[in-house]
């Protein structure tokens, strides 16, 4: 009877983060909710009581329920049948416990029968969801459709389909097509208004979860357009039963998750929002919120191929001498770990941001901000806005690292099917593809080195107080820092857009090592345990860091040209 | 719709026992095991909530007995989807064997008033004895049905019953009230449900209040009917000389620590006499065929 939630120690260290004081009280309106609801809390450690106690009971269905099925749903994954998707037995059981347990609409108000959880404790939950099983977690995570609704749909749309959510029917985003992936703005989809009702007509492929009970639908409301300003946003109810899966695809991994090919005919669709702000603006904020869910998927992943290797690395007897034993298989096992708790301390930074930003744009709904609040909310929605694809963009990279050391410490043994390594190996891959690939993380997150955002962090996370023993710690970073200004002066003094773009990914990377570093000092000082990691991943860190540096001084936009391909 | 109520016991965890399990003087440590739901009455429970998915209205309120802390299964219980819980604790039901215990819990649930349906785990995994809910049925003069493994159906005033047995299965119907006893291939119990969590997990007995420190259990009970209840020996007027070990007939002599040896052995060799004698032999044993 195992619990991934007590079982892992740093998930309720971050839940107990300080500034989760300010989060609560902003999600709560200072618990003025108690009068109307009895399971809302009386004040901030009743609530925060709560998410431990609901944590709890994830981690027990990750543990007991979800875990066990992952292999089968590997084996069986989804079937077909009459246009419809019907998921492997293994992922009923799981949808189904997941649903009697609550848990489909954690960060939805009240009033449309959600826990009304911050950001922070559902992605502790999608964390633990992850590491039973990365396939599992994008059916059960579609819940950040409800977000979006939530957000952007009208009073009476909110009212018809958030509860259905949070009762336990799923969701999905209907965005990719066939020639419209990366680049969403040549998305073809048609929706036509026909006596005040829109139509949808088309194809989309890649859907997770294509068959959802509720889809937002990405699709060309504007005839005669052909860029990202002719899209609207629209909701899909399955219950119109005017979509039909043509095909799943057959996958490298996340198998248990149906990916699907949809064919649109004539189907029925609600507006959210207003016409031409789809992608612009509501895709923007959909997809920033799935980003820090897949940054949540992968640390997950990250952790279950971790603790794959120990278990291995414990028993598996070579030399005489079960081979933890050996330097060559300690160094990388000890190193997983501390990149596997630096991404997730850079993943609940950005989850705070996120959170604190968030339950300020809901209450400006409510009523207006203080000038106070609106300065606190932008500076917040900025950090919120270049953390999270750092986040996404390096931890699901680390992820893929991970996997691979993990599988590589089982030797011949991760290759075959008889070990978890190999599926989770195969599950790791889609984390730095899918929800934007890492090479368009770093296109969001470069802004964040450019205009300066991630230095003034570093250099405010510097005056953070901590303990003596950590100055040290904190010396090497700021010369780290001091070495990752003169990379970025060395590139943007080219004053070269290709050239930029050329180093971009290289100067993301550093500066995500310098905040990681950063967030494993002050959380070394928070707990102990975090110190080994802190000393390993600094070193790491650090070394890379200057390799970039040097590949960086010795290049120049001549090199180009070398690279270039025809 | 129906009124059920559910028998439940906190029980040591003894299915992952480490070595300090036991005391040296052979009896059982209970600090070393987490306690828990005893796992067949977490299927009895699941039994009642089908039962009240299928029937709305109905009403499950569970029925434990034990010292103060067993409160904790109560609320687990809430969490799942019971009504009310019952705590039976007082230091007369000390040392209580089964008829004891089933004597007990046969008083408190006259005073609660006899429902339809009584539902129990079959057995306990700390006695494995298997004799509460058929006594508690004896008791109060009600027909049983053990090792439950579905309730098809309720209606008409009858219940419909398919009970486990060693090599198949039996369908057996029962007027009502009725006790039945679930096995563990009843369904398993679902998982708690986090709202009802929040809702329920200040709920407790008024020894737990007195307890506690926590002003927001004062807070949230004056203003509901509590839903946990504590009875002592009195308040379910049971006669005392048929409690505790005094009403106790068992006596425990002595707990032998068993370690299991190999009783007999035989080998086999590849021919096809010795093999043509173990397919035999594992027909014969069922194990195969």
């Amino acid at each position: 009877m195992g619990n991934f939630y007590l079982d892992t120690a740093e998930l309720k260290f971050h839940l107990s983060h300080p500034l989760m004081q300010k989060i609560v009280a902003l999600k709560e309106r200072n618990f003025t909710e108690r009068e109307l609801y009895d399971y809302a809390p009386v004040d901030f450690e009743d609530a925060m009581d709560s998410y431990d106690k609901v944590l709890e009971i994830v981690g027990d269905i990750c543990a007991n329920t979800i875990a066990p099925h992952a292999e089968s749903v590997d084996a069986e994954g989804p079937r077909l049948v009459d246009g419809h998707v019907e998921y492997a037995e293994g992922t009923k059981k799981n949808l189904d416990a997941i649903v009697k347990a609550g848990l489909m609409g954690i960060t939805l108000p009240r009033k449309f029968n959600g826990l009304n959880f911050p950001i922070v404790p559902y992605i502790i939950a999608a964390d633990m969801v992850s590491r039973a099983d990365a396939g599992f977690v994008n059916i059960w995570g579609l819940q950040d459709c409800a977000e979006t609704i939530h957000e952007f749909a009208d009073e009476d749309q909110q009212q018809r389909y958030l509860p259905r959510i949070a009762a336990g029917e799923t969701a999905a985003m209907d965005l990719t097509e066939p020639d419209a992936g990366s680049d969403l703005q040549a998305v073809q989809l048609k929706a036509t208004l026909v006596d005040g009702k829109w139509l949808l007509n088309g194809v989309k492929r890649f859907i997770t979860n294509g068959d959802g009970n509720i889809s937002l639908v990405l699709a060309r409301s504007e005839e005669g357009t052909a860029d990202g300003r002719g899209l609207s946003m629209f909701i899909y109810d399955r219950n119109s039963n005017a979509v039909t899966v043509r095909r799943i695809e057959h996958k490298l991994g996340i198998i248990g998750s149906p990916t699907c090919e949809l064919v649109f005919r004539n189907a029925p669709a609600e507006l959210v929002g207003q016409r031409k702000f789809g992608l612009i603006k509501y895709v923007m904020a959909l997809m920033n919120g799935a980003r820090l869910g897949i940054a949540a998927q992968s640390v997950g992943v990250a952790d279950a191929a971790w603790r794959e290797a120990v278990n291995y690395a414990r028993e598996r007897v070579q030399f005489g001498s079960s081979i933890n034993r050996f330097p060559a298989v300690y160094e990388m096992i000890s190193r997983m770990k501390a990149k596997v708790d630096a991404i997730r301390s850079l993943l609940y930074e950005t989850a705070r941001f996120v959170d604190v930003y968030k339950a300020y744009e809901h209450i400006a709904k409510e009523r207006s901000l203080t000038p106070e609040e609106r300065a606190e909310s932008k500076m917040y929605q900025k950090l919120a806005d270049v953390y999270t694809p750092l986040s996404k963009g390096l931890s699901s990279e680390i992820c893929n690292q991970v996997a691979y050391d993990a599988l590589q410490i089982h030797g011949g043994s991760g290759f075959m099917k008889d070990y978890p390594v190999e599926r989770i190996y195969r599950d790791a891959r889609i984390t730095s593809i899918y929800e934007g690939t890492t090479q368009l993380q770093v296109v969001a997150a470069i802004r964040g080195v450019t205009t300066g955002t991630y230095l003034s962090q570093m250099r405010a996370y510097e005056q953070r107080e901590v303990r003596p023993e950590l100055l040290g710690y904190r010396n090497y970073i700021k010369e780290m820092t001091d070495e990752y200004e003169e990379a970025v002066k060395m590139v943007t003094e080219v004053n070269n857009n290709e050239y930029m773009d050329f180093h971009a990914r290289r100067l993301v990377e550093m500066a995500g090592n310098i905040i990681m570093a950063h967030l494993l000092v002050l959380d070394t000082d928070r707990d102990h345990i975090y110190w080994k990691s802190l000393d390993i991943f600094l070193k790491i860190a650090r070394g890379e860091n200057r390799g970039k540096k040097e590949f960086i001084t010795i290049s120049n936009p001549a090199d180009l040209g070398k690279y270039r391909l025809d | 719709m129906y009124k059920i109520i559910v028998l439940a016991k906190q029980v040591p965890d003894t299915r992952n026992v480490g070595k300090d399990a036991m005391k040296a003087d052979g009896t059982v440590n209970r600090a070393a095991l987490p306690a828990i739901f005893n796992p067949e009455d977490l299927n009895a429970l699941e039994l009642a909530l089908l039962i009240k998915d299928r029937y709305p209205g109905t009403t499950i309120v569970l029925l434990t007995m034990g010292p103060v802390r067993a409160a904790e299964i109560l609320r687990e219980g809430l969490y799942r989807g019971a009504d009310a819980g019952f705590l039976l604790t007082d230091k007369a039901f000390a040392g209580s064997d089964t008829l004891a215990t089933s004597y007990a819990l046969s008083c408190a649930i006259r005073k609660i008033g006899l429902p339809d349906i009584i539902l129990a785990g079959r057995q306990a995994i700390d006695g494995d004895t298997a004799q509460v809910g058929p006594q508690v049925a004896e008791k109060l003069g009600i027909p049983q049905i053990t090792y439950a493994e579905d309730i098809l159906s309720v209606d008409n005033r009858t219940v419909r019953v398919k009970r486990r047995l060693e090599r198949g299965f039996e369908l057996v119907e029962s007027v009502l009230p009725v006790l039945v006893t679930a096995h563990s291939t009843a369904p398993e119990c679902r998982p708690r449900n986090a709202r009802r969590l929040m809702q329920f997990k200040r709920a407790t007995t008024l020894s737990e209040r007195h307890h506690s420190a926590d002003d927001y259990l004062a807070a949230q009970t004056h203003s509901t009917e509590p839903v946990l209840t504590e009875w002592c020996a009195k308040d379910v007027n049971s006669d005392l000389l048929q409690l505790g070990l005094g009403g106790s007939p068992t006596k425990v002599r002595q707990v032998e620590n068993i370690v299991f040896q190999a009783k007999e052995s035989k080998v086999l060799s590849a021919a096809d006499d010795d093999i043509e004698w173990l397919i035999q032999e594992l027909i014969s044993q069922h194990t195969i065929g």
